[in-house]
């Protein structure tokens, strides 16, 4: 199964809350992925295998250069922002 | 054992209509409501304020709402939650949330312990309704009855 990384600066307050948004989102979906929350410092460690990376704006350019794709989401409560932006990465999944 | 909002944030955690001049003196508060509770030592409260300085305002997840905390770690005791509203909204310099009136305030002894509560936390924040009623709660009883709708 693929993994999808969610950052944020500690990783465990936003990051969580936007792992558990997109799983929602992803269920929605009908798709399966793994989906772990990181914080900046062990994002390069853990996405190393990962899919996909979703962050905020402020941790975009730290992520790239990654294997990963870095997708970056404003608002990590807008189901319909996740959803639009997963839509065209997820297929590959 | 799943933890609901309610019995996450005891009644010594939260402080209502604060007034502060500043984002770092709403942080202040709602680490002094954490350590207050018993789920973190003072020194949590400066990593919650450099927390903000490193990495940006980031931690205003939605509109008015900050969710400040730092890392599992020596100053954490406990999972813990706090709750600070004020009266004059301060700015955090995010691009869209701002100004912000609740600043929840988070410690986690690890990285999985929490998750309960994030779950519940994950409901409240994602009800756009019901986090207008929060954001006016004005008593303790008040805001205890709009958080016991998220077990």
């Amino acid at each position: 199964m693929q993994k999808i990384v969610t950052v944020c600066g500690m990783g465990i307050g936003t990051s969580v809350l936007l792992k558990m948004n997109v799983e929602k989102v992803l269920r929605a979906r009908g798709q399966e992925a793994v989906v772990i929350a990181a914080d900046i410092d062990s994002a390069p460690d853990v996405a190393i295998d990962a899919a996909l990376i979703l962050t905020s704006p402020e941790f975009e350019t730290q992520l790239n250069g990654l294997q990963a794709d870095v997708v970056v989401i404003s608002n990590f409560f807008d189901l319909a922002e996740i959803d639009s932006k997963l839509a065209d990465l997820v297929s590959e999944l | 054992m799943a933890r609901n909002l309610v019995t996450s944030l005891p009644e010594v955690a939260i402080r209502l209509n604060q007034e502060v001049s500043s984002w770092k003196d709403a942080v202040r508060l709602s680490g002094e409501a954490l350590a207050a509770s018993g789920a973190t030592t003072p020194e949590y409260t400066d990593e919650m304020i450099a927390a903000v300085e490193a990495h940006g305002p980031y931690i205003v997840i939605v509109p008015h709402i900050a969710l400040a905390h730092s890392r599992p770690g020596p100053s954490v005791i406990a999972d813990g939650l706090s709750w600070v509203s004020l009266v004059t909204p301060v700015e955090f310099g995010h691009p869209e949330n701002d100004p912000v009136k609740v600043v929840i305030g988070l410690s986690s002894a690890s990285h999985e312990t929490h998750i309960a509560t994030m779950a519940s936390l994950a409901a409240l924040l994602g009800d756009s309704q019901r986090r207008a009623e929060l954001l006016s709660a004005k008593s303790v009883g008040n805001l205890k009855t709009l958080l016991a709708a998220y077990a």
